[in-house]
């Protein structure tokens, strides 16, 4: 009974704080939240996608979108200030990130959000300067690059006037800030576990993990994100019935760099599916691949003893899916192709990621403006 | 009828007023920002590069500071120098210390009891307020306040294209500085005719306005406003052109440090240092 009551002794106060952060449901993080260093490698974390959207203006677009970008910023800007009606008479503001997002491109985006945010910073002491790094990855990286995947994903051969396309809005929105919700639970989570005094007083953002995360998200998935979904349905369905031209100018984008690659992309699946079920023939071969003993193995091979660094090595770190099996299966053969499939997944999701990144877009298509 | 009109202007006012107050804030803002910048006073008339490069240093000073003395110590000297720069420190306060209400002091108020440390003080409902949490929370406001306070001091004592140009100066790429500077042009336009278009819609609307219907106005106006940005891009590139933009941005005006810029540099310099050492080193004072 006494544990109960402890329980819910918690739970109220973890409930009270959420519902304290949920009258901040805004996503721009002040200076003092975040520790500086932290501060410094979210700027490096946002560094890559800067540079990609540089590249994106500079090479996929003419310098006619220059003002482009630079109007669509002050569009960003301006849209942050929309108060939409909810149901209750209640109203809230959007970020307006994700159809940022659908619009230009999710790389594109990331410039126009940044310039949003960083006039906000810089002209109206809203958001830190410090904090920009963590700011713009947030909400100019995380919800247009969602948003649009989410969106494109769902309206893939949709035409331009599919009610897809306002769901898919809608749901990128919802998603895109949710997850920049979380990761932004994440950064305050981290805060008390990296920073903190000689008595254990946090020096910035004072809560942990499990508090800050459904704190923060929470408060968005129900209100804000709904609100920014709502927002970005509501344009695209207006520039449906419209403005189609500004629709299919976004997709013309979106299809630039996947309809070229879409044969080659067949055809590495195909091979990459055939060696992942062929990878059980290594079960076929005895012993161990030479340099890749263990302990026993090395005290086998003559080795008199084994190192006391060696010895607590490998207790440091468990991995999921030790000598390539899952356990669950009850099978190596399958065990095998599993693994080999999750690290063909694992590894061709980094891969894009890099990629997408780093290598030069496409040249310049018609945007019809 | 009469009744019939007061629920349909509640009504509108729920999302349409405060959109419209956010943008007559946001122009008021801005203006406000522009008048002070131009007033004669120590900081106006110190090189924008120097105060930029010294808030980043004040930021950092603060951000590393371990003793709330320092914070505090910081912070006035903030106010001081708006004090000295024709910028009210009342004002300052006003303007940070109104804001912390809605974003850091609920943030901060829960930390007082959910950070595990030694108890200072019990509250109803077997609260209890714990040293730790105390100074989590101090920890939070003070630094949120004095950075927001720095921040402000600089936009109040330095014009837009002054920040541009050290901006520049410091390294910013061209062509990010020319759609900075493009985006700050077109923010105050897009922020009129915003309000142009909603001024005029809420001034037709008769009698009560749905949730769905105010979803959709709300719609309407942002994909209009899209629409009018991108035609207004293309017009902007033509005016550009027109002028004899051969698509390489231009640097803007050179900037030169005088012995006094340099000296004002040498002594933020040597503050946040100080400040950094000692706040970093001594022990927490509050």
């Amino acid at each position: 009974m006494r544990e109960r009551l402890a329980h819910l002794h918690n739970f109220s106060i973890y409930a009270g704080a959420a519902l304290l952060w949920l009258t901040t449901t805004a996503m721009h993080i002040p200076d003092g939240y975040l520790g500086p260093v932290f501060s410094a490698a979210m700027f490096v974390l946002v560094l890559p996608f800067w540079a990609a959207g540089m590249r994106s203006i500079r090479v996929n677009m003419d310098a006619r979108n220059i003002p482009l970008i630079a109007l669509l910023a002050a569009f960003s800007f301006v849209i942050m200030m929309f108060n939409v009606p909810l149901p209750g008479g209640t109203s809230g503001h959007a970020v307006g990130a994700a159809l940022a997002g659908i619009i230009l491109g999710p790389a594109a985006a990331t410039i126009a959000l940044s310039i949003a945010l960083i006039i906000q910073a810089l002209f109206f002491g809203d958001g830190g300067i410090l904090a920009l790094g963590a700011n713009c990855f947030n909400m100019a990286v995380v919800v247009p690059y969602v948003a649009a995947g989410l969106y494109g994903l769902l309206t893939r051969n949709a035409s331009a006037t599919s009610c897809r396309r306002v769901i898919g809005a809608a749901l990128g929105g919802w998603l895109g800030l949710t997850l920049a919700a979380l990761l932004a639970g994440v950064e305050f989570g981290l805060q008390p576990v990296l920073s903190h005094s000689p008595d254990g007083a946090p020096l910035y953002a004072p809560y942990s993990l499990g508090i800050a995360i459904p704190a923060m998200v929470l408060p968005h998935a129900a209100v804000a994100s709904i609100i920014e979904g709502l927002l970005t349905a509501l344009v695209i369905a207006y520039l449906q019935r419209t403005n189609l031209p500004i629709l299919n100018t976004a997709e013309i984008r979106a299809e630039g760099r996947g309809e070229s690659s879409r044969r080659t992309l067949r055809w590495l699946v195909i091979v990459l599916a055939v060696l992942v079920v062929a990878s059980p023939l290594g079960l076929l071969a005895p012993g161990t691949a030479w340099g890749e003993w263990g302990r026993a193995e090395l005290v086998q091979h003559g080795l008199g003893s084994i190192p006391a660094g060696m010895e607590q090595l490998p207790g440091l770190w468990g991995a999921p899916l030790a000598n390539y099996q899952v356990h669950a299966l009850g099978n190596a053969s399958l065990g095998y192709m599993l693994s080999g499939a999750l690290g063909v997944v694992v590894v061709g999701v980094l891969t894009w990621l890099f990629t997408s990144l780093l290598a030069p877009t496409h040249p310049a298509r018609s945007n019809g403006h | 009828m009469i009744q019939g009109t007061l629920r349909a202007s509640r009504s509108h006012r729920q999302f349409l007023a405060p959109t419209l107050r956010s943008i007559a804030s946001t122009l008021q803002q801005g203006l406000f920002a522009e008048e002070l910048s131009g007033r004669a006073g120590l900081l106006q008339s110190v090189d924008p590069r120097v105060k930029i490069i010294a808030l980043v240093e004040l930021l950092l000073s603060i951000s590393f500071a371990h003793s709330a003395w320092i914070i505090v110590a910081v912070y006035a000297t903030g106010l001081v120098l708006a004090a000295r720069s024709a910028v009210s420190p009342w004002m300052l306060l006003r303007r940070v210390w109104l804001a912390m209400p809605f974003f850091t002091i609920p943030l901060a108020l829960p930390a007082l009891v959910l950070t595990p440390g030694p108890a200072m003080a019990i509250l109803p409902l077997g609260l209890i307020v714990t040293r730790t949490g105390a100074a989590a929370a101090l920890f939070l406001l003070l630094r949120v306040s004095t950075s927001l306070t720095l921040a402000l001091v600089l936009v109040y004592t330095t014009a837009w294209n002054d920040i541009l140009r050290a901006l520049n100066s410091l390294g910013l790429p061209r062509t990010f500085a020319l759609m900075l500077a493009m985006t700050h042009r077109y923010i105050d336009l897009l922020l009129r005719a915003t309000g142009d278009m909603l001024l005029s819609r809420e001034s037709r609307l008769v009698g009560r306005l749905s949730t769905t219907d105010g979803q959709r106005l709300v719609g309407a106006a942002a994909g209009a406003l899209l629409d009018k940005s991108i035609r207004l891009s293309g017009e902007v590139y033509l005016a550009m052109l027109s002028r004899g933009y051969t698509g390489a941005a231009l640097g803007l005006e050179h900037l030169d440090l005088t012995g006094r810029d340099r000296l004002v540099l040498v002594v933020a310099t040597a503050f946040s240092t100080a400040a950094l050492l000692f706040g970093r080193y001594l022990s927490r004072g509050l």
